[in-house]
């Protein structure tokens, strides 16, 4: 039997330990990844994986611990270092010059002397090998801008590759990509590994886990839970050691009984500032009293659509609530004239759309409604009292913690923020509800909390539109799922007359007759 | 983290320590050029406020940067830079003048309210553009103001050596305003009996106008509904575009209150103090409502205390000039340097504090995170 | 009455001359804004330089140790900007604001102090001052039709800082474009993140930025105070330039080449608005020398609202850099 002490770990770490003010991201993390295997790591959002990996990369520094590259202890205090030490990493938001070409970004901080062109003469060969080397191709002389999100990523790893990387990190690769995408990306991943490299996949996505790794790691509140083969795991296992409990993914629901049709959209379109299509000719309704469920991968025009739903886009097309037609340009197309027509809308990004961060609770509980009646005292004035009794009462039902109407939304923890932004939408008792991404970067404890919510108003019969990239929560709220792929509508399903496979397909645009 | 320092060191202690800095600074300067720093203080003392006559001024400069920093402020929380003070108080004055050469007023109290809304609203036309620009077209504001500046300062030129020009004057200047049209000065107002107060010193009525505008920019911003959209846009432009709150409106509208303040100075410059409309009359008064801005955090209680201080720094500083061989511009070496400090390095001197604050409080709690 | 009278040589000759600080200025802004790092404070370091520059040429008698000391000083504020802007991530706007008071008041502080001229230094004569060069067969080829005047009356005669500036496009084009410098520094200014995860200081670019920018001020700050017909420092003696350089800047959208012809286009404006009788002369009637001084700023506002093509500053200008988290 091969013993660990014959090949040396590609990569070890030893106690390490980061802390951001008041917040430990890591908690005395050890971990070892054998060379020529993919490891990944697995845990919710916030639980530290992608600062631990920051960490390696010499992104951040380290508070404590040990770093072993190979068997040899390598001092990593910043991304040189990490890339002297062959570790390459494609972080989740691309680090590329937008108006860069392909081959500038390639060379970047490793050009071979303080002229360009012999670097970029050099750099355009050893691409051309790369491309055939591990099907990766690419257009050396395209503008980032002007090429997909796919096409960048592969831009990525290239660039760790033309630094001679062994070892190679991605975070969350898969979240921008379609499952076809996605597979393509496993594909070369398993050439890499077949090269000898070593590679290190961060994901929240049990699926990847158990089809891509050899073996996995799973962290839960900067603390490392585990570390197992794959081979002798499961999905369940694993989801327990990430949470710390078992997770009941189903989410207990009485049989839709579906009212009068509330949101019909019919041919709607929306371009952006370049004048890209981003919603080709949508035609969805909702109905009071279900949950129609937008699946899809993100980025293909289900935040267009509920912009526009919410008042803050431009659009062609038509859009009627409750028999009548809504204003999709002009004066009357805004988020002040949606609110009167009783459409309510929890954002997809509540920190930078849903709440002023800076503001107190009780000025967050208006925002939007601010210039309602019931906060109005002496015509401009704002009835600060009034608001502050309202947080109070809303924040005591939704239980939010802690139950403090003067702390500024920053304060409050991710489902905190959720819980509030939730309360301040449904208790406006809405005749629709949109809501974009309910439970992201929100724990557990409040997941089945605000599912619960989002069940209650359907069952009073209210009409919701539910948009969600994660698949199984789709799966569990939806009375009816549809799925968006390039601003289109792929197909519509029942959700019992579906699988995630089904889903899958259409969210990569693949409709039956192709499949 | 955001808790770790308690507001009073917010908004008192950080800008005592950035101030203390600008201070040391200056006295080295001072010192550098052989004078005395300690005697320099004394002696603007004496001359800003140990007298009435002294206070008279210190009031009437400190007034002009009430006008001016509250401009600054309210664009601030809108997180819009309006550079442009110096040339919408230009513009103000022009207005003031037209005012009170060209319509027949009755009494002051009429000329005072016709003249503060001409002020207003030529301060505000002039803010319009830059404004519009910045919301329709996306033109950094910042960049257009300091544009505009140098156009109001060259259409000011133009005007007072033509159109505008007392016949037969050498002097690019209006006419003198008419009798009317004068406002109470201080010492119009406080004296009493035999015993003069304010002798002869410029403050005049205008003070109270610019105390009123406070009140009023402190309605605005923290009462009323307008001012909690502003404040939201200056926060979140993305939020307030999700709660339906326009930015075209609301970029527009802080302008023009914006300019609006600035132009309202010229009733203390030029109607008050000049009667008649100079060239270059603001002297630079747009520009130390940034530094006022800036000292008093946006808050206009702040920027009331901030005025003073600066009113205070150029009634000393005109005596430094009178009596020793520091020149008037060490005022603007002083201004430049409180910009810096309370402005610029804001962060050099908050996170030494925060970090004392945390360290102060790690005893008792831990029941963060 | 004829229009080519506005284009007269000895009117181009005093453009190109009066271009040169400008130009220089413009391309201080350029450095710095392509890293990231707006500078409204040219008008500052220009005025701090023009006004050492002055003072140590006044008082060794020698314009080149003026000229270091202006750099030097130009320097300084430079410094003072970076430490401000980057190392303490502050407002870079109102960091630039700053030093033009700075500047402003202390360049009058210590002229007073040094020269007790009421702020001004002596004038410049002899070695304390640069004088113009006259190119090879400058006299030779004078009386040559057509190329004699030109090479002769425009061409040659200037100051050596007037060179430097029409070189120091080129170069600085060649290092913006064609350099492993270049390129990270064009990227810091796009994308910071993408430079700090090639391994490669953010806070060490642009702080090289700022300080290309502050050389270049400081020579554009010598030639006002050190190389014009009067040499000599005078109180506020910019009087704007720095914001007509910004002004340019943003004319020519960031690119070297289009701030030669920006900075050429306004120092014209500049030359002309000196000569009103030829302005009457040529056109037939008289145009306010107001709007003349005022034309830079027009036209940068008619740009800045998009017309003629949308100036787009660089992605990251402004903006500290702080990692995400």
């Amino acid at each position: 039997m091969t013993t660990a002490a014959d090949v040396a770990p590609a990569i070890e770490l030893r106690g390490i330990s980061k802390a951001f003010g008041a917040v430990q991201a890591n908690k005395d993390i050890s971990i070892r990844v054998m060379p020529g295997t993919i490891h990944g790591i697995i845990g919710e959002n916030g639980a530290g994986k992608s600062t631990l990996m920051s960490i390696l990369y010499g992104f951040y520094k380290a508070d404590a611990g040990e770093i072993f590259i190979s068997g040899r202890k390598t001092s990593i205090p910043d991304s040189q270092a990490a890339i002297a030490a062959g570790i390459g990493m494609v972080f989740q938001h691309f680090k590329l010059v937008e108006n860069f070409t392909v081959l500038e970004n390639i060379i970047l901080g490793a050009e071979d002397s303080g002229l360009l062109s012999p670097s970029l003469r050099r750099a355009r060969r050893e691409l051309a090998a790369l491309a055939d080397e591990y099907g990766l191709q690419v257009e050396p002389d395209a503008l980032i801008e002007d090429i997909g999100v796919g096409m960048q990523q592969r831009v990525e790893i290239l660039k760790a590759l033309y630094r001679k990387a062994d070892i190679l990190i991605l975070d969350e690769p898969t979240g921008v990509l379609t499952p076809a995408e996605a597979d393509q990306l496993f594909r070369i991943l398993e050439r890499l590994k077949a090269e000898g490299k070593t590679i290190i996949l961060i994901t929240h996505k049990l699926r990847e886990i158990m089809g891509a790794t050899d073996t996995v790691s799973v962290m839960r509140r900067g603390e490392m839970t585990a570390t197992v083969k794959t081979s002798n795991t499961s999905p369940a296992e694993l989801a327990e050691l990430m949470v710390g409990r078992k997770v009941l993914l189903q989410v207990e629901k009485q049989p839709r009984k579906p009212g009068a049709r509330i949101l019909d959209i019919s041919n709607l379109t929306v371009h952006d500032e370049k004048n890209v299509p981003r919603l080709k000719g949508i035609n969805l309704h909702v109905n009071a009293g279900e949950i129609l469920g937008i699946a899809g991968v993100a980025g293909n025009g289900q935040s267009e659509l509920l912009e526009v739903l919410g008042g803050y886009a431009q659009a062609s097309g038509q859009i009627t609530m409750n028999g009548q037609s809504l204003d999709l340009t002009g004066a009357k197309s805004d988020g002040q004239s949606r609110r009167t027509r009783g459409i309510a809308h929890v954002p997809e990004d509540r920190q930078r759309e849903g709440l002023i961060m800076d503001y107190q609770a009780w000025e967050n509980i208006a925002f939007g409604y601010h210039r309602d009646h019931a906060y109005r005292k002496a015509g401009l004035f704002m009835d600060h009292g009034a608001m502050r009794r309202d947080t109070t009462e809303k924040m005591a039902r939704f239980d939010v913690r802690p139950p403090d109407p003067r702390l500024a939304a920053k304060s409050f923890s991710g489902g905190n923020q959720q819980k509030i932004v939730l309360a301040r939408e449904i208790e406006r008792n809405p005749d629709l509800l949109l809501i974009g991404q309910p439970t992201r970067g929100v724990d557990i404890g409040a997941i089945e909390f605000i599912h619960q919510q989002i069940i209650a108003l359907r069952d009073q019969g209210k009409a919701i539109l539910l948009v969600s990239v994660e698949l199984e929560e789709i799966l569990a709220l939806s009375d009816r799922i549809a799925v968006m792929f390039d601003g289109q509508i792929m197909g519509e399903r029942l959700p019992e007359n579906t699988d995630e496979k089904e889903l899958g397909l259409l969210m990569a645009g693949i409709t039956e007759e192709a499949a | 983290m955001d808790s770790a320092m308690p507001k009073w060191a917010d908004v008192f202690l950080i800008p005592m320590i950035s101030l203390l800095l600008a201070a040391v600074f200056s006295a080295i300067v001072i010192y550098a050029i052989g004078e005395s720093p300690i005697e320099a203080l004394k002696l603007m003392v004496v001359g800003a406020v140990g007298s009435t006559y002294g206070w008279g001024y210190t009031l009437y400069y400190a007034t002009n940067f009430m006008f001016t920093g509250l401009a600054v402020a309210v664009a601030f929380h809108a997180r819009l830079f309006n550079i442009g003070g110096e040339g919408q108080a230009m513009l103000g004055g022009l207005g003031v003048a037209l005012a009170c050469l060209y319509i027949p007023w009755s009494h002051w109290a009429f000329a005072l309210i016709g003249s503060a809304t001409a002020g207003a609203v030529f301060g505000a036309a002039w803010a319009a553009i830059p404004a519009f620009l910045q919301a329709k077209r996306g033109s950094h504001i910042v960049i257009t103001t300091i544009m505009f500046n140098f156009i109001a300062a060259a259409l000011l030129n133009f005007l007072l050596i033509g159109a505008l020009k007392l016949k037969g004057a050498m002097e690019p200047a209006t006419g003198k305003f008419p009798e009317p049209t004068h406002l109470p000065s201080f010492q119009d107002m406080f004296s009493y009996g035999d015993t003069v107060l304010f002798r002869g010193a410029p403050a005049n009525i205008s003070f109270f106008v610019a105390l009123l505008a406070c009140v009023f920019v402190w309605a605005l911003i923290w009462r009323t509904r307008l001012g909690y959209e502003l404040r939201a846009y200056g926060h979140s432009p993305t939020a307030a575009k999700y709660a339906g709150i326009n930015p075209t409106k609301i970029i527009m509208v802080t302008m023009l209150i914006s300019g609006a303040l600035a132009g309202m100075m010229a009733v203390n410059n030029v109607q008050g103090e000049a009667e008649r409309l100079v060239l270059n009359a603001v002297e630079g008064a747009g520009f130390i409502g940034i530094a006022v801005a800036l000292m008093g955090r946006s808050h206009p209680f702040g920027v009331l205390l901030a005025a003073l201080l600066f009113g205070f720094l150029y009634q000393g500083g005109a005596e430094l000039a009178l009596w020793t061989k520091i020149p008037r511009e060490m005022i603007v070496v002083i201004q430049a340097l409180v910009i810096q400090f309370t402005g610029a390095l804001d962060d050099m001197v908050r996170t030494p504090v925060t970090k004392i604050f945390v360290a102060l409080r790690r005893p008792p709690s831990g029941q963060e995170g | 009455m004829s229009i080519f009278l506005l284009f007269q040589i000895e009117v181009l000759d005093s453009a190109l001359r009066l271009a040169t600080p400008l130009l220089l200025a413009c391309l201080a802004g350029l450095f710095s804004e392509r890293a990231g790092i707006f500078d409204i404070g040219l008008e500052g370091k220009i005025l701090m330089s023009a006004f050492v520059s002055a003072a140590i040429a006044s008082v060794t008698g020698d314009v080149w140790l003026g000229m270091l000391a202006g750099i030097c000083a130009s320097l300084v504020l430079s410094l003072i900007h970076g430490v401000a802007s980057i190392t303490f991530r502050g407002d870079q706007l109102i960091s630039g604001v700053a030093i033009n008071f700075l500047a402003a008041g202390l360049s009058v502080v210590i002229a007073q102090s040094w020269f007790r001229e009421g702020g001004r230094t002596p004038q410049l004569s002899g070695d304390a001052r640069f004088s113009g060069i006259d190119l090879p067969f400058a006299n030779t080829l004078a009386d040559t039709p057509l190329i004699g005047p030109v090479y002769h009356g425009l061409i040659s005669g200037h100051t050596i800082l007037v060179y430097v500036a029409l070189l120091t496009v080129p170069l600085s084009w060649w290092i913006l474009f064609r350099t492993r410098f270049g390129l990270r520094l064009r990227a810091v200014g796009e994308n910071p993140a993408s430079v700090d995860t090639a391994g490669i200081s953010v806070v060490g670019l642009r702080f090289a930025a700022v300080m290309i920018c502050g050389i270049l001020c400081g020579l554009a700050g010598a030639q006002m105070a050190t190389a014009e017909p009067a040499a000599g420092f005078v109180k506020d003696m910019t009087a704007g330039r720095g914001f007509i350089a910004l002004a340019a800047l943003i004319f020519a959208k960031w690119r070297p080449w289009h701030a030669l012809y920006a900075c050429l286009l306004f120092g014209y404006l500049q030359a002309i608005a000196l000569r009103p009788d030829l302005i009457e002369a040529a056109l037939g009637f008289s145009v306010q020398t107001q709007l003349l001084d005022v034309l830079p700023y027009i036209l940068t506002v008619v740009i800045l609202a998009g017309f003629g093509g949308k100036a787009i500053p660089p992605r990251a200008g402004g903006e500290p850099y702080v990692k995400e988290r």
